[in-house]
């Protein structure tokens, strides 16, 4: 069953349009995978899911119910969660308080303990640093962190820009095996990836955004042997 | 050689942006510069034309050394440069724009042939109907023709374009790309970054790539494109991907 549908999206900022017709589906419990090279809209498809630009045209369903209007915070009481790239982590506040914030919507306080424990054993460095402040962490326990964040929102629909921008490899692994137990808990994903390689060898199906528009979708290890992924990012 | 780059490296605090790139630049050829966010390329451009000095290295402009000049002496020496995100003078005419590029450019001019050359410039980039207008006006493609016609009036040599393509739709693109082929006739040489891929890979006679700084390739867009490094550095290492897919399968295989 569909959980998230993005339905023709036109947005951009102010004049600059940067989607001209987008479109993609998210298959409740599955992990989908959107990739495409730089500034071809990736984020900016997020950000209008997630409301924090308006479409200009196109609609956003989540669940059966029309969402293209709705503000950010709304989505999240719904269940629609973002873990925004460059992490935006509240870097004065220690670790657990960070995922405090995350529980925030009415939704998630009732399984604030579960999924703590979920997140600490599932990223047990987490725990380890719990009361250390957010910005003394490393760069790849600020990612951890804030999908960890995301986790405690008790998401329907997860969405993640940029995992592993900017880590090592060694990270790069271990933050993609957690996309694995993601799947495990049921959690539908949306994952946005530069890495190609690493995001189609995690996800079910996949779509590659190319100059604001769905250029290549199919399932992710037949879209990983197709020549045009190569084209499509470098243009020959 | 109209421009050499021997050797550069620049650092900013704990990163290395960049790190001992060398690379020649014939007269009249178009070059294209490339690589994923981050990788140095404003900051090469920014070494280039003097905002900032190298930690190491040296940058040769028609046989001249100009690593440390201040940028306004490097565009007296001819060397031009547009900027990524384009900031006009808002409340002056387009016209007057463009005088501003001709006055801080390789020759003195009177207020007179400021004007002439912004005309002619003007027309050239295809705005002299919007001469009058106050440059807050355009819109995006115009504001990016602009920026350039402002290069061009400072009679340049060498001209670096920083993401002229980016916010352009496609019939915006195709034009943009002609101008830029007809900047070269005039014997203008050009380096360009630019994330519009198969845009730069049809425009560019020759193109860099940076990753992290280091320079990982050079040579024709075909080569570019089949280049195994510049393919990993796109679409990321597939070894990683392999034992990613490994350790999955070997989960499926316990349960």
């Amino acid at each position: 069953m569909a959980i998230l549908e993005i339905r023709d999206v036109t947005s951009g900022y102010g004049e600059v349009q940067i989607l001209w017709g987008a479109g993609l589906t998210l298959q409740e419990g599955q992990l989908t995978s959107l990739v495409g090279g730089n500034g071809v809209g990736k984020t900016t498809l997020l950000r209008t899911v997630m409301g924090s630009i308006k479409p200009w045209s196109g609609s956003i369903i989540f669940e059966g119910k029309d969402v293209s209007r709705l503000p950010p915070y709304t989505k999240a009481e719904m269940g629609l969660v973002l873990v925004p790239e460059g992490r935006q982590l509240f870097t004065d506040m220690s670790v657990v308080e960070n995922l405090e914030m995350g529980a925030s919507p009415q939704r998630a306080r009732p399984y604030f303990e579960r999924n703590l424990d979920r997140v600490y054993e599932m990223l047990p460095r987490l725990k380890e640093r719990r009361n250390q402040k957010a910005g003394t962490l490393s760069g790849g326990e600020q990612q951890m962190l804030a999908v960890a964040r995301g986790i405690m929102s008790e998401p329907k629909a997860l969405m993640i820009d940029e995992l592993s921008l900017g880590l090592a490899p060694v990270l790069v692994l271990q933050l993609f095996e957690t996309l694995n137990q993601l799947k495990e808990l049921g959690i539908t994903v949306l994952l946005v990836e530069q890495n190609v390689q690493m995001a189609l060898a995690v996800s079910d199906y996949g779509y590659v955004l190319s100059q604001g528009k769905i250029e290549l979708e199919g399932p992710s290890r037949q879209l990983a042997k197709n020549e045009h992924i190569r084209a499509a990012y470098l243009g020959l | 050689m109209i421009l050499q780059v021997q050797g550069v490296s620049k650092r900013f605090g704990g990163l290395q942006a960049l790190s001992n790139v060398s690379f020649d630049l014939p007269e009249g050829q178009i070059l294209g510069l490339i690589g994923p966010n981050g990788a140095g390329k404003t900051t090469l451009f920014n070494v280039i034309n003097g905002v900032y000095p190298p930690n190491a290295g040296r940058v040769i402009f028609r046989q001249d050394d100009i690593t440390n000049l201040k940028p306004y002496y490097v565009a007296r020496k001819g060397l031009a440069r547009t900027h990524q995100i384009v900031r006009p003078l808002n409340e002056l005419t387009v016209r007057e724009n463009v005088m501003v590029g001709a006055c801080f450019g390789q020759q003195a001019v009177s207020l007179r042939e400021a004007t002439h050359i912004a005309d002619e410039v003007l027309e050239y980039v295809g705005l002299a109907d919007r001469a009058d207008q106050p440059a807050g006006s355009l819109n995006v493609a115009q504001k990016k023709r602009l920026e350039m016609a402002r290069a061009l009036a400072s009679r340049p040599y060498l001209l670096l374009l920083d993401e002229v393509l980016a916010g352009l739709n496609t019939s915006e693109i195709t034009a943009m790309l002609d101008t830029i082929r007809q900047i070269r006739t005039r014997g203008i040489t050009i380096i360009m970054i630019e994330h519009v891929m198969h845009a730069i890979m049809n425009v560019s006679d020759r193109i860099i790539v940076l990753d992290y700084g280091e320079q990982i390739a050079e040579g024709s867009p075909q080569e570019i494109s089949q280049n195994e490094k510049v393919i990993e550095a796109y679409l990321g290492d597939p070894k990683l991907a392999e034992r990613l897919m490994e350790q999955n399968n070997g989960d499926t295989g316990d349960s």
